[in-house]
């Protein structure tokens, strides 16, 4: 691994991980059962410096933003790297948002490149959205067929410079990315985060789960999201490990990949890992009851073995069609993006597979705590990374309150929006919205959010005020979408959901019109955004002077509400 | 060749017997998320099954933002 503190920036890491491991296994890209492409560092590097050099005859300069919106595969990390490259910021945009809310943040970063999978842009192309980005000047679109109408982009494969690219050098403290913790709506948070937040958290993370040569990282959260980035990019790039990245994301394609490429590391959302759960549990009943008698006794034997550590070898012997399904070399699942429930992670550490969950958000890069395994312990997220300060403001008699955190790798705000970030970043500590204490043995346990928002089990992050636009103009006095949580606490972070508030017209019922109006518009919402049920609320919304819903104020109303009889189903 | 109506028809049929929801419940319209109750992940399972019935690769990147059945049905037909 390379010493990360006598670096400036994740381009001059990278650039220096490149030549020190070039003969090394960087990139697996495989698609269905069909391998497309196997990268050594030095021919990543010699994918990404034409790029680079491309860019630079474009006239992209030190400072500058491009947006990369594609879905997990070899190009996505050749153009980030051209761009550190270059000194250039990088936008990871989610390829899952509608192309509306790309055009929105695209907008919001005022990227100047964009680069895109042919696909996405296809779909960007015919959006109304595409005259708001007015900073763009440079698309590019990769594998898009020969004859497309490429509606003025360029070929990614084409844009190529023919010299050396020049490295430009960025300090520390200069921002490496821009990356929205929430979609869109009214007020888009683009957590800016600089070379610094990335170069003490991979540090602090490896520091408990190293990488290096010959391990295999498989790459399935999207790399536009902040795990996916630290440990299926740069961290295993600084240690030289491998990346194997699948285009079909089909639960059959992932099982064969474990033995295929006898994985080490993955990480998963909790709604995936309990998918697992299931799928494994479901073969365990399968089993005829002598092997079921025998199976279970290894399993007793292992929790006994590795009550105080995991023993990988031991529990590799004792439970091996186990560990053989999942390639027999698998060291740790990552588990992220939302909370992980401890009776699943206890499934799997009873296994013998160790499921490294922790804590982080958006503003601080990845994982403010990680649980050490010495031992496990599934009902906490774990203790501090080294670096990391944390500490609860204003607890309770239990102890509970908000978690702040003060450390290198706190985000330096939110693009354009001072107000925002001072109410997040108060005396150098970022307030974190979630409420926590510590256990005696310096264990950090989590109890709800003090926030209006919910972390769905696929690790997105819903803001209430993101998808209101959609019920506009529903015809009732005035509505409000709340999580239901955020209103009548339940000291949980699993299970969340958003209730749409309604205040009818005086003599107005919840007609089943009304209801059906309801349920198009929400249908008209991604999946994951949907709300679950409908508040009927009979007095006036508090607002302020200048209209604006009083959304605490109300909460503490609604809470008055029996949480069971109040919350209609959609 | 199937025209897109049959193709609706076959996913409907389908979608119903893989999820064990009632035959003829299902409509060209319906969103598949809340009609049977599927997360992101048992749709990749039905797309999967889906290949196999038509007999083609339908990329991950044609069904993103899909949700429901006439939608899913013109993509498959596209690349019958």
């Amino acid at each position: 691994m390379l010493d990360l503190s006598k670096y400036q920036s994740i381009g001059a890491a990278l650039k220096d991980a490149l030549d020190q491991f070039a003969e090394e296994t960087c990139l697996i890209e495989s698609d269905r059962e069909r391998e497309k492409e196997r990268l050594t560092y030095r021919e990543f590097k010699e994918r990404a410096h034409p790029l680079a050099k491309a860019q630079q005859d474009a006239g992209f300069q030190a400072g500058d933003r491009a947006a990369i919106i594609m879905t997990n595969q070899s190009k996505w990390l050749i153009s980030a790297y051209a761009i550190f490259y270059c000194g250039g910021v990088l936008v990871p945009l989610d390829y899952k948002l509608t192309p509306d809310e790309q055009w929105q943040l695209l907008q919001h970063s005022s990227a100047s490149v964009l680069i895109a999978e042919y696909p996405i842009w296809r779909q960007l192309a015919t959006a109304g959205g595409r005259s708001t980005a007015t900073s763009l000047r440079t698309i590019l679109v990769s594998e898009a067929p020969p004859n497309a109408d490429l509606a003025g982009a360029r070929r990614w494969e084409e844009f190529r410079g023919g010299a050396a690219p020049g490295f430009v050098l960025r300090a520390r403290k200069d921002p490496a990315t821009i990356v929205y913790s929430s979609g869109t709506g009214g007020r888009p948070k683009g957590c800016v985060m600089t070379h610094e937040n990335y170069l003490e958290q991979c540090v602090a993370l490896t520091s408990i789960y190293p990488f290096a040569p010959g391990m295999r990282y498989l790459s399935i959260l999207p790399t536009n999201h902040a795990i996916d980035f630290m440990v299926g990019f740069f961290g295993p790039f600084i240690c030289g490990a491998t990346v194997v990245h699948l285009r079909t994301l089909r639960p059959e394609y992932v099982r064969d990949a474990f033995p295929k490429y006898k994985i080490t590391y993955v990480s998963l959302v909790p709604l995936v890992l309990k998918n697992l759960q299931k799928g494994l549990q479901a073969r365990f009943d399968a089993l005829p009851p002598g092997k079921r008698k025998i199976f279970n006794a290894l399993i007793a034997v292992n929790k006994v073995l590795t009550k105080n550590r995991p023993h990988l070898a031991l529990s590799r012997r004792l439970l091996k069609q186990v560990h053989e399904a999942f390639g027999g070399e698998l060291r740790a699942i990552i588990v992220g993006g939302a909370f992980s429930e401890p009776q699943t992670l206890q499934f799997f550490y009873d296994l013998g597979i160790p499921v490294a969950n922790g804590y982080g958000l958006t503003e601080t890069v990845v994982a403010v705590t990680v649980n050490d395994l010495k031992p496990f312990r599934a009902d906490t997220v774990g203790k501090p990374l080294p670096g990391m300060e944390v500490r609860i403001v204003n607890p309770d008699q239990e102890g509970i309150g908000e978690v702040s955190v003060r450390s290198k790798t706190v985000m330096s705000g939110y693009l354009n929006d001072p107000e925002l970030t001072a109410e997040a970043i108060v005396d150098g500590w970022f307030m974190t919205g979630d409420l926590g204490r510590f256990d005696p043995s310096g264990h950090l346990q989590l109890f709800g959010r003090k926030k209006n928002m919910i972390v769905t089990e696929e690790g997105k992050n819903i803001y209430p005020e993101d998808i209101e636009s959609v019920f506009e103009s529903l015809p009732v006095k005035e509505f409000c979408v709340f999580a239901a949580n955020y209103v009548w606490p339940q000291r949980s972070m699993v299970r969340e959901q958003l209730v749409l508030v309604l205040h009818l017209e005086p003599g107005q019922a919840l007609t089943d019109e009304l209801r059906n109006d309801i349920a198009a518009r929400n249908s008209r919402l991604l999946n994951y955004k949907r709300i679950h049920g409908i508040v009927v609320f009979d007095e006036d919304f508090p607002r302020t002077a200048s209209l604006k819903i009083k959304r605490n104020v109300l909460a503490e109303r609604l809470a008055q509400l029996d949480r069971a009889a109040a919350i209609l189903p959609l | 060749m199937r025209t897109v109506e049959q193709t609706t028809q076959e996913i409907l049929d389908l979608a119903s017997k893989y999820f064990k929801v009632p035959a003829g419940s299902l409509a060209p319209d319906d969103d598949f998320f809340k009609k049977l109750g599927i997360d992101s992940l048992q749709t990749l399972e039905l797309l999967s099954h889906l290949e196999n019935h038509f007999g083609i690769e339908l990329p991950d990147y044609e069904v993103q933002g899909v949700s429901d059945f006439r939608t899913l049905a013109l993509r498959i037909q596209s690349r019958l």
